[in-house]
């Protein structure tokens, strides 16, 4: 049994050596990570921030109009 | 301030849904996957629309009780909302389905009933467009809601989870629901902030669509 889990560790070290082999041409950026998704999230924020400032507009422009018409 | 607090909750929660849907630790699921996230997003538009509908039944009853022709706006446009949510509901269930079931329709309970429910209040909407007199158009309107949010809960709520037919979604035609295996402690720190959050930005185009109304109306 502990010979087993020796092999599986060493397997393991091999396996994460392996992977950072292969990642040696990414950046440490936070942006890159996971799959880069953190880049997707970053666009849905500003879109959805767009969506918003939009709203906002909208409402402003509404409370305007209210504001003339109580004159 | 004080009156506009509650936009201000609809951007925050939405802005931590967006960052925690997709950041956000999930359980593992088969043939789910990362889709599992769509939990935040699709199944939120069907809790939206939910809530905004019994908001525009309790009106309908309100103006059948007391007359008074702000319960009918705000029952129209809460309703009006709401199509817009269970027509994004849709659209975005039957994404998902494509990916993870294997087509875009199937004959899931679940999705005819939201079908036949979308059908029954685009036909209030209709119907509220097809009547001309005021207060005419308010009685037949707020009638007819009380049968359409019926027909939603026979629809949404009771055939699916009583009917034989297997459906895929969670809880209903015999499957478990997702409470009971995996509607985690994580998925719910996002899910219901989630919820709060959709619903509270559709009440505020809601209330922009009444306020735009009410100043046509002059």
């Amino acid at each position: 049994m502990r010979n087993y889990l020796g092999l599986t560790a060493i397997m393991m070290m091999g396996l994460s050596v392996f992977a950072q082999e292969q990642n040696t041409a990414e950046m440490a950026d936070v942006m890159r990570s996971n799959g880069k998704i953190y880049v997707v999230v970053a666009v849905l924020l500003v879109i959805f921030s767009g969506i918003i400032l939009y709203l906002i507009s909208i409402d402003r422009k509404v409370s305007k109009l209210e504001k003339e018409i109580k004159k | 301030m004080k009156r506009y607090w509650w936009k201000i909750v609809a951007v925050v929660f939405l802005f931590y849904t967006i960052i925690m849907g997709f950041l956000g630790p999930v359980p593992h699921l088969p043939v789910l996957h990362e889709t599992i996230r769509n939990l935040y997003f699709h199944v939120t538009m069907w809790f939206g629309m939910m809530i905004l509908l019994t908001v525009g039944l309790v009106n309908s009853i309100l103006y059948l009780r007391k007359s008074d022709l702000k319960n009918d706006i705000l029952a129209a446009e809460a309703t009006n909302v709401s199509v817009l949510l269970g027509t994004l509901g849709l659209i975005t269930g039957s994404i998902w389905a494509k990916y993870t079931w294997g087509a875009w329709w199937t004959n899931d309970p679940q999705l005819n009933g939201a079908a036949i429910t979308m059908l029954a209040y685009l036909a209030y909407l209709l119907l509220r467009s097809s009547v001309e007199e005021e207060q005419k158009r308010a009685r037949i309107a707020a009638v007819y809601n009380v049968f359409a949010y019926v027909m939603m809960v026979v629809f949404i709520g009771i055939i699916p989870k009583f009917t034989n037919v297997d459906s895929l979604h969670p809880g209903k035609g015999g499957n478990p629901g997702f409470n009971t295996y995996d509607l985690d402690r994580n998925l719910r720190l996002v899910f219901y902030p989630a919820i709060i959050g959709w619903t509270l930005l559709a009440t505020w185009i809601m209330t922009l669509r009444i306020r735009l109304k009410n100043i046509q109306k002059l």
